[in-house]
């Protein structure tokens, strides 16, 4: 038997079809307690972070545009219009906050997330 | 060399800045009586509006030592020193005086009371507040400027606010009596209470020892708590008086052309100073000063000569100007009574030369004449009052465009050529025009586009064009999709900017459900679950109810779904019903309620036709002149669902007296005896305006002709987020009027075309939505668990309904 410790293991989940996924829109998922925005962009990558906007609080972060800034891939909040990375969770507009990112991956079909 | 400044305050601030950045080597200090850094004065007011102190303030160079609460009480010219009033005293090789002046308080009686006030730093503006924190009224004794931008202020703060003007009109100092006069129709309409020939006999005290009114010279007493007086200024030459220094008959520090006092070691600048007879009001001579004192003392020959005291500004919402001089040979006036515009010019005797103007509610003659001044006219004088000038204009290069900063045209264009500019931004960074009043602001825009420079209007990262631009691409060119659009004309792959300008732009030329295929991915979050977003995720729904009718049945509807769904309920401002608190999954099934009882969408969530208002009307009003009511519903079923660069609102009145709010819409209706009067260009919001009176006595066919052609010209020409308000004011009144009322650009069929096949496409959204299962799919918070609410959604109660409880906020700092 193998013991991992619990903060290095990425359990995989199963959320939903890759052609669920629209292209450069996002949709939310719920992992256990975690609300998780995924996002597939217009060539296909996908991308995950938390739902929740640190500047409302709401959990909304899926429902906002897409697009990028910089040629860096990004999703605005629609509460209060703050961008964020979609690679690194960072927020462009205040680089001092950021949300969490989460691993995802396209299995058979089928897009999976990694929740440590 | 050691120098010291005494005052700290713009012109202070603008010495020692010169005096650094050409590299003075000595020591510079700086002794201010107030108790904070010199700040910017002339924006003294927006202090009250939200701007904060240190937003005003002035930076200070490396390296001066600045001495604040310092106020210097004595100069020893011989020993070369002077001593403040807490005792301290500094050495001098180089003193500069920058004292300013002070607020003239007329000696009335009770001018000691507490809630007597002048106009002048922070502190009193700090004063003012509190004390009008308990008060119900005020009054500013002095109508000119400074005294009717504290009315405004006054008004700001929630007082019922009276001027009292010694003059027989306003701003006597700017404006003639017939520009009085019309500035007087505005101040009123805002409330204001205007008393011209009258001044303050005594200041009255309640049983509490504090102001309680004012007497007017004629027995009439104004109830007031707080009284400000601004009865003009006197310079601050008090120091100067004591130390021997040569001082003007009528006060001022009197200087020679380099600004020397009649002590060679000793400089004064700026309002305290007195040159060739004048002391100077405005803070574009101080800075002059500074410049040319600045220039002396490190021993250059710059001289100062008569400034132009022309100003212009923005009180209370209306544009009052004065450039040049007040009196000439011949005179033209425009004047329209209705918009409250008075237009004046002074010219030579042969009418060739422009000698000077006024204008008040319309300043454009200000903003294109003025470096006219002294020189011959570009055209008739009638001409160019009417038309608001000729449309090219070519300055000579020695034209002064901003007179704060003293920048003539030739500055401005030379630093656009060498330092490659495309902005204003830019201009004012180099040259430091506009970077005071801001009235040269328009003038430096013309000067940027005529020099040939291409302006940046781009949208975003992702295009270069203006959304006017991508309109007629879209158009022109007949693209259908945003990737299409993007690859052609744009670079990266958008942004919550761009999308929704091309959602919109798509829409309106009739591109099928908003949520169809790509277009869908464009749309706002609102648009995209038709519905409005509300602080903890949730959406609210408003049904259209066109002319705010609705039978019992339906409203018994909208009761029952809201009580199903536990919505908050409210009526709106804007004679709809607003449900909120619906979480997306539920949407659709409201909806299908709703439609199934016959209502359609409202709109709420885009930028597009949202109510038109309505009275009630000659149906039942027994002042109504017309169906008011009819009217409104035919207007909201002929424009629902078009989509604009901002949201449209419109009202009907069915009489003059205006209960539907008409003159505050985009365009508003109000009835006449012969038929219909089409007001354009009003807003409610952030920047109110009064709507502008389009054309007048239209029957119901041709009005409908006029807004279609208005809405659809606004609908192609203006920027993304521009209310028709603004719009209106970039175009100008009367070219909208000639394109669309006399089609002077011979598109009116084309925009009625389309106006027409709008009119025939329209569909309601939400019908289209729960119709197609394909965009019902959308409508869930989990895409892997569509039947599970957002656990994060609660409420609590408050008043029998609904109140949301907002999450905590977890916010990872990086
Ligand atoms: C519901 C309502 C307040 C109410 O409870 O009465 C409302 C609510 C909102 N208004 Fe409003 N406005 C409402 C009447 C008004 C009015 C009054 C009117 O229309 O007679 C005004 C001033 C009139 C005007 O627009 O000229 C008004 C001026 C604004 C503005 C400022 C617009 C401007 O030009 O400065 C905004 C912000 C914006 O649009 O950018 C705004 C934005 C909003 C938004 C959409 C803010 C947002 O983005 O979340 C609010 C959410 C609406 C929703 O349903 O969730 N709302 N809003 C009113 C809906 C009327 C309706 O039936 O459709
Ligand atoms: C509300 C308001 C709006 C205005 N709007 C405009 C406008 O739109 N356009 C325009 O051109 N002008 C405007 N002005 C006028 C403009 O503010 C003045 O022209 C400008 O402030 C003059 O600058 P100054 O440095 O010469 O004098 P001040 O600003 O008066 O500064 C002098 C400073 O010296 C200090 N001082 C005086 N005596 C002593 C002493 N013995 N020891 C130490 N310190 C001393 C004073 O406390 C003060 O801080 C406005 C003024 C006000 C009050
Ligand atoms: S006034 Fe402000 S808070 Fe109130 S509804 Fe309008 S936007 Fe919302
Ligand atoms: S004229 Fe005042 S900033 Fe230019």
């Amino acid at each position: 038997m193998t013991v991992l410790s619990e903060a290095t293991t990425t359990v995989w989940t199963a959320v939903c079809a890759y052609t669920d996924l629209l292209p450069e829109r996002g949709a939310c998922a719920l992992v256990g307690r975690h609300q998780i925005a995924l996002f597939r962009t217009f060539d296909g990558e996908l991308f995950a972070i938390g739902n929740q906007d640190p500047f409302s609080g709401a959990q909304v972060l899926s429902r906002g545009i897409v697009g990028t800034r910089a040629g860096e891939p990004s999703v605005a909040s629609p509460m209060h219009k703050e961008v964020f990375s979609l690679v690194t969770g960072v927020c462009l507009d205040d680089p001092a906050v950021a949300v969490p990112i989460y691993p995802i991956r396209v299995a058979d079909g089928t897009v999976e997330v990694g929740v440590r | 060399m050691k120098l010291v400044v005494v005052g700290h305050g713009p012109t202070s601030s603008r010495l020692v800045e010169a005096l650094v950045a050409k590299g003075f080597g000595g020591r510079i200090t700086v002794l201010g009586e107030e108790p904070r850094a010199a700040y910017d004065r002339v924006a003294l007011t927006s202090y009250l509006t939200g701007r904060s102190a240190e937003d005003l303030t002035y930076p200070v160079p490396e390296g001066v030592v600045l001495r604040l609460a310092s106020r210097v009480t004595g100069i020893d010219r011989d020993g070369r020193t002077v001593t403040t009033a807490d005792g301290h005293v500094e050495p001098y090789d180089v003193l500069v005086l920058a004292t300013g002046s002070s607020p003239f308080v007329p000696p009335v009686p009770g001018r000691e009371l507490e809630g007597c006030f002048v106009y002048r730093t922070i502190d009193d503006l700090d004063a003012i507040r509190e004390a009008a924190a308990g008060a119900g009224s005020g009054v500013v004794i002095g109508g000119g400027l400074l005294g009717l931008e504290a009315a405004d202020a006054l008004r700001g703060l929630g007082l019922s606010t009276h001027v009292v003007e010694m003059g027989g009109w306003l701003m006597p100092r700017q404006v003639d009596e017939g520009g009085g006069a019309v500035l007087r129709g505005h101040v009123e309409a805002l409330g204001l209470t205007v008393h011209t020939e009258a001044g303050a006999r005594e200041i009255v005290a309640g049983p509490d020892g504090r102001v309680a009114g004012l007497v007017k010279p004629d027995g009439e007493t104004i109830a007031a708590q707080v009284v400000v007086f601004s009865a003009g200024v006197r310079p601050r030459d008090e120091l100067a008086r004591q130390a021997g220094l040569e001082v003007g008959d009528r006060g001022g520090i009197a200087v020679d052309d380099g600004m020397r006092t009649s002590d060679p070691a000793i400089y004064a600048v700026g309002e305290c100073a007195l040159h060739d007879g004048m002391v100077y009001g405005l803070v574009g001579p101080c800075f002059t000063m500074a410049e040319v004192a600045a220039d002396r003392i490190l021993g250059g020959q710059a001289a100062f000569a008569r400034a132009d005291l022309s100003t212009k500004l923005k009180l209370l919402g209306v544009e009052v100007a004065q450039f040049g001089a007040m009196d000439g040979a011949l005179d033209v006036t425009f004047m329209d009574p209705v918009g409250g515009i008075y237009q004046k010019l002074f010219v030579s005797d042969d009418a060739r030369t422009l000698l000077g103007g006024i204008c008040v509610g319309d300043a454009t003659p200000y903003n294109t004449l003025k470096p006219f001044v002294g020189r011959d006219l570009p055209g008739a004088p009638s001409e160019l009052l009417f038309t608001g000038g000729p449309a090219s204009m070519d300055l000579p290069d020695d034209a002064q465009v901003c007179s704060c900063n003293n920048v003539t045209k030739g500055q401005v264009c030379a630093a656009v050529a060498d330092h490659g500019l495309t902005d204003v931004a830019g201009i004012k960074g180099c040259t430091r025009a506009g970077t005071t009043c801001g009235s040269c602001l328009p003038m430096l825009k013309q000067i940027l586009i005529k020099s040939g420079v291409e302006v940046s209007k781009a949208l975003c990262e992702h295009f270069a064009h203006s959304r006017a631009e991508l309109f007629d691409i879209v158009r022109v060119r007949g693209i259908t999709t945003f990737s299409q659009l993007i690859d052609e004309h744009g670079t990266g792959r958008g942004c919550d900017v761009c999308k929704p300008v091309v959602a919109s732009i798509l829409a309106s030329l009739g591109n099928g459900h908003i949520l169809d295929g790509e277009q869908a991915a464009l749309q706002d979050t609102n648009d995209h679950f038709l519905a409005n977003i509300q602080r903890n995720g949730t959406y609210s729904v408003v049904p259209r109810i066109p002319g705010g009718e609705i039978t019992p049945d339906k409203l018994i509807v909208i009761g029952e779904v809201a009580r199903d769904f536990g919505l908050y309920t409210k009526i709106t401002g804007g004679q709809r019903i607003d449900l909120f608190g619906a979480r997306v999954e539920q949407l659709p099934l409201i909806w299908k309620r709703l439609v199934d009882a016959g209502f359609e969408s409202g709109h709420a969530y885009g930028k597009a036709l949202r109510t038109v208002k309505s009275c009630v009307g000659s149906t039942w009003c027994r002042y109504g002149v017309q169906d008011a009511v009819g009217l409104a519903i035919s207007l909201e079923l002929r424009y629902r669902g078009l989509r604009s660069p901002h949201k449209l609102k419109s009202a009907v009145s069915g009489c003059a007296r205006e209960c539907a709010e008409a003159r505050g819409k985009d365009f508003g209706v109000i009835a006449t005896e012969q038929g219909w009067n089409l007001y354009v260009g009003g807003n409610g919001g952030f920047t109110p305006r009064h709507a502008d009176l389009f054309a007048s006595d239209l029957s119901t066919e041709e009005l409908i002709r006029t807004i279609d052609r208005f809405l659809m010209f606004y609908v192609r020409t203006a920027d993304r987020l521009q209310r028709t308000s603004a719009w209106l004011e970039s175009q100008g009144l009367e070219y909208v009027r000639q394109v669309v009322l006399e089609d002077s650009l011979g598109i009116c069929a084309d925009l009625d075309a389309q106006m027409d096949r709008h009119v025939a496409s329209y569909a309601d959204e939400w019908r289209t939505a729960i119709e197609d299962p394909g965009k019902l799919r959308r409508f869930v918070s989990f895409v892997n668990a569509p039947a599970t609410p957002d656990p994060s959604i609660a409420f609590t109660a408050e008043r029998d309904q609904i109140k949301p409880v907002l999450l905590p906020l977890e916010v990872v700092r990086s």
